[in-house]
Parts: C-alpha cells; structure tokens; sequence
C-alpha cells in the first residue's frame, strides 16, 4: 500500500489536504477503507486521518433529538445510557454492527460516508429522518443517500455529528450475512407524531424507504398492518446469499419483526 | 521421583500448547533468512485461455526486482509436471487420462488463478508491484464449469487430448446382481442429488521458503505441508529431479490442513526451482483471496442413486451414478477421491447384497479438486444415509428401524461387502441404541410439537456412517492404483540420561499428536511424559514417512512407534539379562524397570539407557552398544469407525432461517488414547460437516468460470455464535488389526454429519411432502423449498 | 514519521512509514510473530490485539494512529517469568486449542471479553466471538475456556 498520511487539526485544514490530493480518501475508524486498501481494490495517494479532530465524538441528548458526533464508535454508542434510553432501536443496530473489534474501531459518520449498501447506520438515519451535518451544511437524510456508495457529499466535505429526532417507537431488524455479518436485509422502523417511517437496507443498491409499508403502518402500528403488504422484487439484489425475491419477502419479514420490537420496547 | 508415566486413556495437558498459546509458534510464514527475497505469482485472470505470449521486459526493469521467470522457461530447464500419486483404470480397461500439469502454465491457462509467470523482488510490495507489469497476452476461450456441460460433445475442451474432459469412465461392483436386485424389489427409492463444492480454508494460508546452499548443493524447502517426504520424493524425484540427499523439506507447526496441504504444488517446485536460479533465499505467502484461487478445493460431486427394498423393508441391491469434478488439473491424490474412497464405503453398516457405483471423472475450468475432510467417505455417506431416509419416508417405515432391519450385527464382525472392503470390527447397532438414548429420541415428538405451537417446524436427523481409514495397506492401496506405499516409520531414540526423542514420519497441524504419541511411548516405556519429545516435520531429523492423512497418523503411525518401542524393550532386556546375569528368557520388563522374574533383581529403564551408551563392560560380540529402534508398520486392513450421529433443527417457515438446536454423536473410533484430544477432533470434523450442510459453498459463474465464493465476505464458514453445544459420547469396539486397537477419529465428524443434518432439515419440512434438500441448506434456499411445496408461505402466527 | 507507545509494558518509539499496520510492524520488524494474518477482509480475528484495553483487528490498524497507546499482544499475556495467563491457562485446561493459529487472536477477544462481562453465559461467548474463526475446534472447547479463564480472572482479582 503505500499512502501519504495527514493529521489535520481542523476542518478547513482537513478539507484542504484532501482537496489538494491526487486521489485522497478520509479515514475514520477504517473498518472499511483499510481491508479495501489491503486487498488492493482501492490505492489512494492519501489518507485523511479525521481521527485527531477536536469534538468530532459524543453523544448529546437536545430536546426531542439525539445527536452523534460523527467519529463515536458503534461500541460507544451500543453501550451508551443515553442512547440506550432515548432510542433503543440505535443503541441495538449499533451493537450488532460486524462484531466486536469492527465496533471498537468503526464509526457513525465514516458508515454513513460510505454508504455502503449493506451497511446498517443507512437505514437509521433514513428511517428515523434524521440530520446529517457537516463541515458546510445540514443535509436532511431524505437528500442524503444518493446510490450505490454515493452520497449528496462533495469531495471536501465532512461529515461531523448525526442529529437524530427520538421517535415515539422504533425497531430495527436484520437478517445477516453469516458470512460478512452485513445485512441481507435490515429494516429500521420509526413511528412519530405525524407518521412512521420505514427504510430497508441490504436488500437494494442503497438504503430505501417503502412508502407502502409506512401508509400501513401510519394507519395501524402494529406487525398484522403488514400482513397482507408485500414488495416488489425488481431491481432488488440477488446474489449467492439471497435471490431478489427472498429479499422481497424478507423485508417483510424483517419489516414485521422491526415493528414488534419496536411495540416491545415501548 | 515425582514424573510418572501416563498411560494409554489419560487426558494430560497438550506438550504443544505452551509455545502456541504465548505466541512462539513456528508457521512458514514467521521464518525469515538472511538475504531472503519475495516472490509473487502472477495468476491468470481467465478461467480458460490461450497464453499468446508472455512479456516480462517491464516487470524486470521495476524497482527491486531480481527476476522474473514463466513456464516457458521452466519447460526448457527440464522441469517435469506435477505427478498424479494414484492412477486408476476405466471400467473397458483403459488408465485414467492423465495431461500434463507444468507447474506454471505453458500454453494455456484451465481455471482462474493459475500461475503463469513469477516475480522475485527484494520485498513483497516491489514484486506485486513488478507483477502487474508482466503483460500476459492471453486469448480467452469460452470455459466450461458444470460437469454436465462439459461431458457435452459440443463443450469446449480442457485439455485438447482428453475427449468430451473426460478423465475416466470408472466402476466398481457388480451391474449384473444390481439389475437382479432391482427387478425384483417391492420398493426402489430414488433420489438425485449435489454435493456441493468446498474450500478448506485452514486459518494459517499456504506458504513455502526456499534456499539453496551453493557450497553444499543442497537445496531446503519449508513450506506448510501435512506430508514432506512426499513432497520431497515428489518434487525431488519427479518435477525437479533433485536428487533426495541433496533436498531437505521442513514442515514446521502448520496452521490446519484438513487435507487442503497434503498435495504437492506448483509455488512448492517454483520457489525451489527459483531459489537455485537465484541463488537466494525466497519466500511467498499466500494472502487469502488467492488461496481460494490456488489451493485445491473438495467434493463436488452430482449423483444419482437408486436403493431397491423387499417388501419388509430389507436392502436388496444400491446402484448409484455419480459425476466427479477434477476441475483442471488431476491433483495429487484427486481421481482416487470419487472413486477408491467413495464407492467401497456405499455399503455403510448395512448388509447390502448388491451394489453397483459409476463414477464419471471430469475435467472442468474450475479450480482442482482432491482430498478435504473425510474425502469422497462423506459423500458416500451422504448419498447412502439420504436414500434410506426417502426409502423410509417412501416406505412408511420408521428411519430408525429400517436401519435396525439391515445393519450389521456385532457378532457378523468381520464382514465382508460387495465393494472390496472386509470390516474387522465394529457395533453399529450399540451405537445407534446408545445414540437412541443419549438424543432422548422418545422425547422427541413432544418437542415437535412445542416447536410447532411456535411456528417452527422441529426435525430429527440420523446418519449412520463407516469409514475407511488409516490409509493405507500398501497391497491393497496398489490394487486400487497407488503409485506409492501407505506404511509409516517410526524411530525411538533413547538417550543415555533415559530421555526420549521419537522421530515419526506424520505431520502434527493441531491433532495433538506431541501428546497422544508421547503417552503411547510413556505407557509402553514407563518413561515419564515430560521426558519424551515427539520430532516430525523435517525430512533430514525425520527417516521416513508418509505424512498425516486420511486418519493414519495414529493407526499406522502409531503402531509403527509401538514397533520400535517394542524393539526397544527387547533390546534392554538384552543388556539386562547381561548386567543383571540372567537368561534372556528370564528378564521381564515391567512399569519401566527390566527384572529378573521371580526375584528382586532389576534395572531401571534410565540404568539400562545409561549402560547402552557408557559400554565399559558389556558383551560387544553379541550386543551393540546404543539403544535406538526404528520400525516401519504397513497395516493388513483399512480401519473402520463408524457411529450415528442425530441432529435436531428448527426450521422458520415464513423465512427460511433455520437454527441447529442439538447434535448427539456417538462413534466407534477404536481404542481411545487421549479422550479430551479425540473429543475436540470429533467436535472439530463434525463442525466442518454443519459447515458444507448449512453454509458452505464454492460457487463458479456459470458464464466465465470466476469463482464468485472468493472471500471470507462470500465463503461462509460456522462462526461460534451459530452452532449449540454438541454432545460426543463414544461406544467403541477396538480394532481388530492393529496393535493398539485403534481405528483413527479425524474424520468421523465430517463424514456423518452433513447427511445428519439434512436429514434433520427435511424431516423437518416432513409436513410440506419434501424428501430432498440440497447443500448448503441456506434460509434462501428453503425458503425457495418451502415455497416451491406449497404456493403461498405461511407466516408464523 | 515516529510513533511512540506502550508494546506488551515497554514503551517504544519507531519509525515507520505512514501506511505500515500493526500487523506487519509487529510481525516483520518487531519479530512478533504470535499475532497472526488469516485473511485479507479483516474478518477472521487471528490479528487481535490490545489497544487501551480494547481487542482490535492489527490488520486494520494504522501505526500512525497509535501515539500514546498502550498494545498488547498474544506475548505479552503471560507474566514476564513466564506465568500464564488465566485465560492462557483456561485454554490449555479445557483443550481450547488445535493447530493454535486462531489462538492468539482468540484469546485477546477473551480477554477483552472477560474485562466486560465478570460472570457471563455461554450465549454471550458464542456472541462474542463472532469475529474469531476457527477451522479446527467446533468453537466447542474455546467456548468452555472462555468461560472459565473468565472465572478464573474474576476470582484472581
């Protein structure tokens, strides 16, 4: 491998080293960049490494929202009172990120910069609606997550803190590849004053909602809202793991499972 | 004295475990040596290609390379192919075909990843580097993966001079009495089935070392091997033509094998090849994405099989068909896999009369196919055990007692099958009544039923399986066409201080066998366990041998150090009956000491080592000084374990997710030396066996023979969190041949547990009228069953 | 550029180029050859290591980012007279163990996880260690160690 490394000590200045590298990177928790990196499917000339940034990790509870600096680690963020209090469903999706030392090392915003779309973060952030903020702006998830590994972030731009607003209920489940521990499919539900939100990951190119799924779920919360729902499969992934149309059914079910946690958990 | 002996049936802590447990481990990869460059191969990206031309100008000009070399150049220094150990015979008569392997490729590249060129550089980085500028003109041809694609007239050919890729039309059995038997069956159960392609994937990747010493002319190789005399006499004898006194093969602590490192291949001859071309160290380390591109892989197999029945549900006659994937190139040991190890074991625990098996062996532009765990006795199991559960289901009658109707008795030991082998021993029906016991079977509806009240459908899976093992009786294994013998050697070194080294010719990757060889030589010797060291692994410390395989190393390689400690024994009482001056006839040697029988009078082991080597008064003319045995042992008879193994599952309708929730092994694998040792081996196999039936799957893109299943991101292996506990409770009878009564544990798990679980998953979906499943029985996959047998899934409410 | 930290008790400083892993700091410069590669995908877990009292894949671990950081690895677990290591022990008590190549990266996940979890089931050890394969064990004997070197840690303490 073979990269220039710089440790910038803020944003501008991190900003600036990437806008001034031949083919630069950002490095969070490289839970993905340096297995991509060691396998030689990427080579960049550069590496950011956003990991000397001040205020960059933290969680903060604000009225009605939950806010995740973008460098906190899934570990802390399963693990955190907080989060564990005001919105289960993320504090869970976290802990079953990867396995542990994926979760010691990774973090919210360098998932979520990825946007990979087995990743499980994408479908908490869609599903809950919630903020992402950055060295700019203030991106609404629902202009955020753009397709396969793309993303309404420029080149320059740094993902510094998820804010996330606490639903009345939320759910989130997945079936797993035994294989990667990525999602297969993952479906995140999220019920607030003025409707429920529904987004599946895994199951296509990138992170989704199911209009349909949150009609029925807006008008009745409840798994049996869903019994007579089901997805169409075009377009779906289909790969050794699962065809296109297991994962169609599959968001159903994981869909179902979601909202009865999310009924437990109330 | 505080050291004691321990015996034949203890359970003392692992003499290995120390050193791996604080790190200090010896892998190949760890070794470094003075002046010592890297080498990287350049793999070909095609499944099936012409090489036009080969152009390493710009590779040897980059930075830090030493040099670069292709097959072409191989081929013209000489360099032989890579030798076949076995070579069997068509049934019209006709040897097996048997194209040329050059260890890098020549003309033409037949299955993605095959080396082409090499390139040496001052490090790693500088030679992949340097690789990716060796430009390889290469016209692609059109590959052929699926075995019956390939035997089409139409199908492109892997090798120009092997017609319709077919390697050997081969049979075993009698045709004739199978028709008979089918003729006049009340019942022929039938079923077709796949078993699916896997890859071993040992945690340490394959890796080799070469040095060539100019003053001695004498070359040495380490390299991650379960069996390097075999690679020395291989690679020596046959690719090289090093002569074996001037090559040296050191196999050190080696990170798993399951049979994955016991073939000879093309980095090991390269890198030699390489290392007296350059006259430096080199070295190369697999990383994994090409391992799963250059080790062999295992199974793969489509049969079809037919069971004929009377009317009471006894076995008449077994007629099965099978097609066999070398992928493209014969390996090692490859085309004995499907045929020698797989058609003599159909006849299971079963008093089969008739059986007739015929094996299509062919070449495909996949990766090459040869022994893994269990090798071509799991899949005889798995066809066998899956036909008499559908017999069952076909037939009404229970699983368990249409076995109990045709097994072999304890008092019909031994017995002899249709399909050449004679079992010397064994008690399958003890096995299955204990198993019986032991998985709570009476229990097993309720729990059925309290599964159903939850949505799941709860199955219960048998298998019943023998095995042959303990490779090899030389005159049996030449019958069946091995090139080579199958004996093991063993020499015990007592030095004059009553210490012992024992120099063995199998190879220790994590079976313990530093431990389990110790307390052979402690209980036979009475010397305490501390004080013995077992050397192996190294062909200039080591006399001779045949590596560990196929469950040999304590059937032959122990009973070979039983020999020797035997001959050792004999001579002490020699020099006692002289230092003690008494008759030969008169010395007894009992817990360690040499006594005169009937009396008082004795010496001690460590006095009668010392008296070997300190000769001042000692009977010269009859007697040599010195007390080292060797002994070689072939054995009369394969071994035979067996057991029956039952799985429960839990199978989710609405989504296929399916769970293990119990797995009861009760096997017969002979005298048991080191109980903790032979449990943790039979865990081990038996969660390699979950792993084809559950997870596991090498899968080949139809249309350009890339191996999809390229990464530990797609190749899925059991992980702790999927498996319950399993329940291991031995019923065994000794062997009835070798001098220990052993019979070999290694593969007992990973032979019987694929087709106990799958009987367990489609008893399970029993209520849906499936009566077949095939491997990996994923969620995705019975989902798509379970669909299939009904129209609309059912949620579970 | 020069990183210093705390290897297995003693503090070091090296020189390293930007790009270099843990892994390979410690394998071919350090000669610590206990901590292992199995694959490429940082999926296999033979490469942990401690960091600041975490497991973490050395695979995918910058040096560069380890200023001021304590690491242990596989040799630094016994005593420095050459005592075990509760857990060390607990693996060779219970038969955790075969080829020993997953080893050490089992048993920092072990001891990561016992710091965690004082009396833990053996559904959260299965858990646990969703990151560490094997190829020879079954995962059955390494389970049994995990839960009593974890015993066995709480009582020493």
């Amino acid at each position: 491998m073979g990269f220039a490394l710089h440790r910038p000590s803020s944003l501008e200045e991190a900003a600036h080293q990437i806008a001034g590298a031949e083919d630069g990177k950002f490095l969070a928790g490289g839970m993905t960049l340096l297995p991509t990196i060691n396998q030689r499917l990427a080579a960049p000339s550069d590496l950011v490494d956003l990991s000397t940034l001040p205020d960059m990790v933290g969680i903060a509870i604000g009225d009605g929202t939950l806010t995740i600096g973008a460098l906190t680690r899934h570990a802390d963020v399963a693990g955190s009172p907080d989060v564990r209090s005001t919105l289960p469903a993320l504090a869970s999706l976290a802990g079953g990120i990867g396995d542990p030392q994926v979760r010691h090392r990774g973090t919210i915003g360098g998932s979520i910069a990825n946007n990979d779309p087995a990743a499980d973060y994408p479908a908490a952030v869609l599903g809950l609606g919630a903020t992402v903020i950055t060295n700019r702006r203030e991106i609404p998830a629902d202009a955020y997550f753009l397709g396969l590994f793309e993303t309404a972030l420029e080149a320059d731009e740094i993902v510094t803190s998820v804010r996330f607003p606490v639903p009345s209920a939320a759910g989130y489940a997945k079936l797993k590849s035994p294989a990667s521990r990525f999602a297969l499919v993952g479906v995140f539900v999220a019920r607030f004053a003025d409707g429920v939100r529904v987004a599946v990951t895994g199951a296509g190119p990138c992170v989704f909602r199911v209009p349909d799924l949150e009609e029925a779920l807006t008008a009745a919360f409840e798994t049996h809202a869903l019994d007579r729902l089901s997805i169409d499969s075009s377009g779906l992934n289909s790969d050794i793991h699962a065809d296109a149309d297991y994962r169609a059914h599959m968001v159903m079910v994981m869909a179902k499972r979601a909202v009865a946690s999310a009924l437990a958990a109330r | 004295m505080t050291m004691t002996s321990i015996g034949i049936g203890e359970a003392p802590k692992r003499k290995e475990d120390v050193r791996f447990l604080t790190g200090k481990g010896r892998y190949v990869a760890d070794i470094k040596l003075p002046n010592m460059a890297a080498a990287i191969f350049v793999r070909s990206p095609f499944a099936h290609a012409l090489i036009k031309s080969v152009d390493t100008d710009a590779a040897k000009g980059a930075e830090g390379v030493v040099a670069v070399f292709t097959g072409a150049e191989m081929d013209a220094d000489g360099v032989g192919g890579l030798p076949v150990g076995w070579g069997i015979t068509g049934s019209d008569g006709e040897p097996m075909k048997e194209p040329r392997h050059p260890p890098l490729a020549v003309d033409k590249v037949r299955h993605v990843g095959d080396p082409v060129a090499v390139v040496i550089a001052e490090t790693p980085e500088m030679a992949r580097a340097a690789a990716d500028l060796v430009a390889v003109d290469y016209e692609p041809l059109t590959p052929v993966v699926s075995m019956i694609e390939a035997l089409k007239p139409s199908a492109p050919l892997v090798h120009e001079d092997v017609p319709e890729n077919l390697c050997c039309d081969w049979s075993l059995g009698d045709a004739a009495a199978v028709d008979d038997a089918r003729a006049k069956a009340a019942h022929i159960a039938r079923i077709e089935l796949v078993n699916n392609r896997l890859i071993g994937n040992p945690m340490e990747s394959r890796a080799a070392i070469a040095d060539y010493d100019r003053a001695r002319d004498h070359y040495t190789l380490y390299t991650t091997s379960q069996f390097p005399h075999v690679v020395r006499f291989l690679m020596g004898g046959l690719v090289l033509n090093i002569p074996q006194h001037k090559l040296r093969i050191v196999a050190p602590d080696v990170g798993g094998g399951f049979g994955v490192k016991q073939f000879h291949y093309a980095e090991e001859a390269v890198l030699t090849w390489v290392a007296g071309k350059i006259r430096r160290p080199v070295k190369w380390v697999s990383d994994r994405s090409e391992g799963f591109i250059s080790d062999r892989q295992g199974r793969d197999h489509v049969t079809e099989a037919e069971l004929a029945l009377d009317a009471d549900g006894k076995f008449l006659g077994l007629w099965v068909r099978t097609l066999a994937n070398m992928g493209g190139y014969l390996s090692t040991f490859g085309p004995n896999i499907p045929t020698n190890l797989y058609a003599p074991l159909l006849s299971g625990v079963y008093k089969m009369p008739a059986i007739y098996c015929e094996v299509k062996v062919v070449f495909t532009n996949t990766l090459p196919v040869d022994a893994y765990r269990g090798a071509g006795r799991p899949e005889a199991t798995f066809v066998l055990e899956r036909l008499v559960d559908v017999a069952a289901i076909e037939t009404g009658i229970d699983k368990v007692e249409i076995r109990k109707r045709n097994m072999i008795s304890a008092d019909e030991y031994p017995y002899q099958t249709p399909v050449i082998v004679e079992y010397d021993s064994g008690d399958p029906m003890g096995c299955l009544e204990k198993a019986i016991e032991v998985a709570d079977i009476a229990g097993f509806e309720a729990r059925r039923h309290e599964a159903a009240q939850r949505g799941k459908y709860r199955g219960l899976g048998l298998a019943t399986y023998v095995e042959a093992c303990g490779l090899a009786p030389s005159r049996l294994a030449g019958q069946m066409g091995a090139r080579g013998g199958l004996y093991e050697s063993a020499t015990v070194r007592v030095h004059p201080t009553g210490h012992v080294s024992v120099m063995i010719g199998t190879h220790n990757h994590g079976q313990g066998h530093e431990t389990t060889f110790a307390q052979i030589v402690s209980d036979q010797l009475g010397v305490p366990f501390e004080d013995i060291d077992i050397v192996f692994g190294d062909t200039d410390r080591v006399q001779f041998g045949m590596g560990t395989y196929g469950s040999r190393s304590l059937v032959v390689g122990g009973a070979a150090l039983a020999k020797a400690g035997d001959k050792v024994i004999l001579k002490g009482r020699k020099i006692a009956a002289h230092l003690l001056e008494a008759g030969l006839d008169d010395i007894v040697f009992e817990k360690g000491d040499f006594k005169v029988a009937g009396t008082d009078r004795s010496k001690s082991f460590a006095e009668i080592a010392g008296a070997a080597y300190v000769p001042h008064n000692y009977p010269l003319e009859v007697l040599e000084p010195g007390l080292e045995e060797q002994a070689y042992y072939d054995p009369i008879n394969f071994t035979y374990p067996g057991g029956a193994h039952f799985c429960e599952v839990e199978i989710d309708p609405d989504s296929g997710e399916i769970e293990l929730k119990s797995y009861v092994a009760v096997d017969d694998v002979g005298t048991i030396i080191n109980p903790m040792i032979v449990e943790g081996q039979l865990h081990g196999g038996i969660v390699q066996g979950i792993g084809q039936a559950l997870f596991e799957h090498g899968v080949y893109d139809e249309e350009s023979g890339q191996l999809i299943s390229g990464s530990f991101m797609d190749y899925c292996m059991p992980r702790a969190d999927q498996l319950p506990s399993l329940t291991i409770s031995p019923h065994t009878t000794p062997c009835a041949h070798t001098p220990m009564g052993v019979k070999g544990c290694g593969e007992c798990g990973t032979i019987g547990s694929p087709a106990a679980v799958i009987n367990a998953v489609v008893d399970a979906l029993k209520p849906l009228g499936i009566t077949h499943v095939d491997m990996p029985a994923t969620p995705n996959r019975l989902w798509n069953v379970i669909r299939n047998a009904r129209p609309t899934s059912v949620a579970a409410e | 550029m020069n990183v210093s930290f705390v290897l297995n008790g003693k503090p070091m400083s090296v020189d390293v180029e930007p790009s270099t892993r843990l892994v390979d700091l410690l394998r071919e410069t350090l000669d610590l050859t206990g901590t292992h590669i199995g694959c490429d995908t940082s999926q296999c877990g033979a490469c942990l290591v401690m960091v600041d009292g975490e497991s973490m894949k050395s695979c995918a671990l910058l040096v560069a980012s380890l200023e001021g950081a304590v690491v242990t690895t596989v040799e630094g677990l016994a005593s420095p007279e050459g005592e075990l290591h509760p857990m060390q022990q607990a693996f060779r008590e219970n038969h955790g163990l075969q080829c020993g190549f997953c080893t050490p990266g089992m048993l920092i996940a072990a001891v990561d996880f016992a710091n965690r979890h004082p009396s833990p089931t053996e559904a959260e050890v299965r858990g646990w260690l969703e990151g560490n394969i094997c190829r020879c064990t079954g995962y059955q004997n390494i389970v049994k160690s995990v839960l009593a070197g974890t015993a066995a840690m709480h009582q020493s303490v």
